[in-house]
């Protein structure tokens, strides 16, 4: 039922010494990887190790930690049905480097984290917002941007 | 992404046409802003957004059992496929249990919103392409669906009928008999479609080598289901990584080579037929009388009739209708096949009742990406069977 390959994780420490951390989860192989690092362990898992699939880029708001946001990148092994989530955390000034050069479908959800949390991507195509309108103000999926309430200005 | 090039349109070669929002051929409020060489495309850029309704913001104010309603709207000619990845993911978190008859009911719902959401696809595809009349077909037998859907769940459109634990009520009495009226009438059907488009020349020379996504870009641009399966690669989830009991039904997965428009029209219309093989299994399993819902009264709601004579019934139905029920602290991702692809939820629990981070793999989001490709200098009335072709659900993409 569950193809996935927990192996990897030793295959990607061996490669990679020193900089990944292991994160315990119900459903799926997890590392956290410093953000200088992950193009090189991207493209090692896309090229080596045939994860050819970023289904998606999901950005998480971690109020008030530092750094506050975290990227979570779900990967996908099209022929042996395996999934590697790969995460990286990045501070609000900081730019998160873009995979769109690995894979091209990342663009619009790399748009989707910058419109709706303000994370920026250093190398993408169209840094811009996707949903809302050019000149909104504010990031509507951080956690402290309101959910009702009237504006006061 | 390329934007269009200042200074081609300043020489006056190319100009700029805006397709959409409003146009009846892009299923909703698609804008595509389309850089024309006289007929030919130079580039098409889906402008998206129109339809954003924040979904992701909403849900994580929601208890677990609330956010079903919110997966409804996201996919809303597929409901039940949205609240099957959200529900298998909330109980992957919790390690819960479903029992057999309730899994086989959510597989027989899943492959009936999948057969009305390929008929909607066909009528509609076929009317862009010219033929008006199937249209009127495809969504008259779509309402026999709906009947069905509102028989078990009281709504014909948003059913939230799938719950954490379970379902939300049990068959009603003859539902059996009805899905057999379907089983029975639907070849009928079928062949009555395919009178009308099956080796009609016009419907073939607007469809066979048009809007061509190849195997490679299809991988790259996270494309999936029937418009991944249409370039060649055999991958659904339902066989590769089996949910809800689907490794016990017999069914094959589609697949074409040649990745073109007829290449994906023909997978999803093979799909219909397997989806149909999947129900009929699916009754055989489905007993008329048993459990429906997991006995855990942490997470489901007490019988109707135990709330008045057992006090600790009633606590549990006020603690449920009143907190939600906590879900354990960490994360998880669950993918569907839905009738456009991977529906897939990342949840992110901090040990509450509520979500703290909801997130949504819609398919039609990334498939709507490939837009560009498939319309690269071809024709402009190419580019609505592209948008056609990939069977985008605007609800879907813009959230």
């Amino acid at each position: 039922m569950n193809q996935n390959d927990p192996e990897i994780l030793d295959r990607l420490e061996a490669r990679f010494p020193g900089t990944l951390e292991r994160i315990t989860t119900v459903d799926q192989p997890t590392i956290l990887v410093p953000k200088d690092m992950i193009l090189a362990l991207f493209e090692h898992v896309k090229n080596t190790e045939g994860y050819t699939m970023c289904l998606d880029v999901a950005a998480v708001d971690n109020f008030p930690a530092q750094p506050r946001f975290e990227l979570v990148y779900h990967l996908y092994h099209p022929t042996k049905y395996a999934r590697l989530r790969v995460k990286s955390r990045v501070g609000v000034d900081e730019e998160m480097p873009s995979a769109t050069g690995l894979w091209p479908g990342t663009n619009w959800p790399e748009r989707e984290a910058f419109d709706l949390f303000g994370v920026r991507f250093t190398g993408h195509p169209q840094m811009t917002r996707i949903y809302l309108p050019e000149d909104w103000e504010g990031h509507p999926l951080r956690k402290d941007y309101p959910l009702t309430g009237n504006r006061v200005d | 992404m390329v934007t269009a090039d200042p200074e081609r349109l300043m020489d006056g070669e190319t100009m700029i046409i805006n397709l959409g929002p409003q146009h009846p051929s892009t299923h909703g409020v698609l804008r595509v802003r389309l850089e024309l060489d006289g007929e030919r495309v130079v580039h098409a850029e889906p402008v998206i957004g129109y339809l954003h309704t924040g979904f992701e913001k909403t849900a994580e104010s929601l208890t677990y059992q609330q956010c079903n309603t919110v997966t409804d709207r996201l996919d809303y000619l597929a409901p039940m496929t949205n609240n099957l990845a959200y529900v298998l993911a909330v109980e992957k978190l919790m390690n819960l249990e479903v029992p057999k008859r309730a899994q086989y009911i959510r597989v027989l719902f899943a492959e009936l919103t999948r057969v009305a959401s390929h008929l909607v696809w066909l009528g509609t595809h076929v009317m862009d392409l010219g033929a008006m009349s199937l249209f009127f077909y495809t969504m008259r037998e779509r309402e026999v669906i709906l009947d069905l859907i509102e028989a078990a769940a009281g709504v014909r459109m948003n059913p939230s009928y799938f719950r954490v634990g379970g379902l939300a009520y049990d068959l009603p009495d003859g539902f059996h008999d009805k899905v057999r009226d379907l089983i029975k009438d639907f070849p009928r059907w079928m062949k009555s479609y395919r009178n009308l488009f099956e080796g009609n020349p016009l419907i073939n020379e607007r469809l066979e080598g048009i809007a061509v996504l190849t195997l490679e870009q299809a991988l790259d641009w996270c494309a999936t289901g029937p418009n991944l399966r249409g370039s060649g690669l055999p991958l659904d989830l339902r066989k590769d990584e089996p949910y809800s009991a689907y490794d016990e039904f017999d069914f094959k997965v589609c697949t074409r080579t040649e990745g073109d428009a007829y290449a994906r029209f023909w997978v999803r219309i093979d799909e219909i037929y397997e989806s149909m093989k999947i129900i009929e299994q699916a009754l055989e399993k489905i007993t008329p009388h048993g459990p429906y819902t997991t006995s855990d009264r942490k997470v489901a709601l007490p019988p109707r009739e135990e709330i008045y004579g057992n006090m600790e019934a009633l606590i549990h139905q006020f603690k449920l209708v009143t907190a939600g029920f906590p879900v354990p602290r960490g994360e998880v991702y669950q993918g569907v096949e839905g009738p456009r692809g991977e529906m897939g939820f990342y949840l992110v629990s901090d040990g509450g009742p509520k979500p703290y981070r909801w997130r949504a793999r819609t398919p039609s989001f990334y498939n709507l990406q490939t837009l560009p490709i498939l319309c690269k200098d071809g024709l402009v009335a190419d580019v609505i069977t592209a948008i056609g072709s990939i069977d985008i659900m605007l609800g879907d993409v813009d959230k």
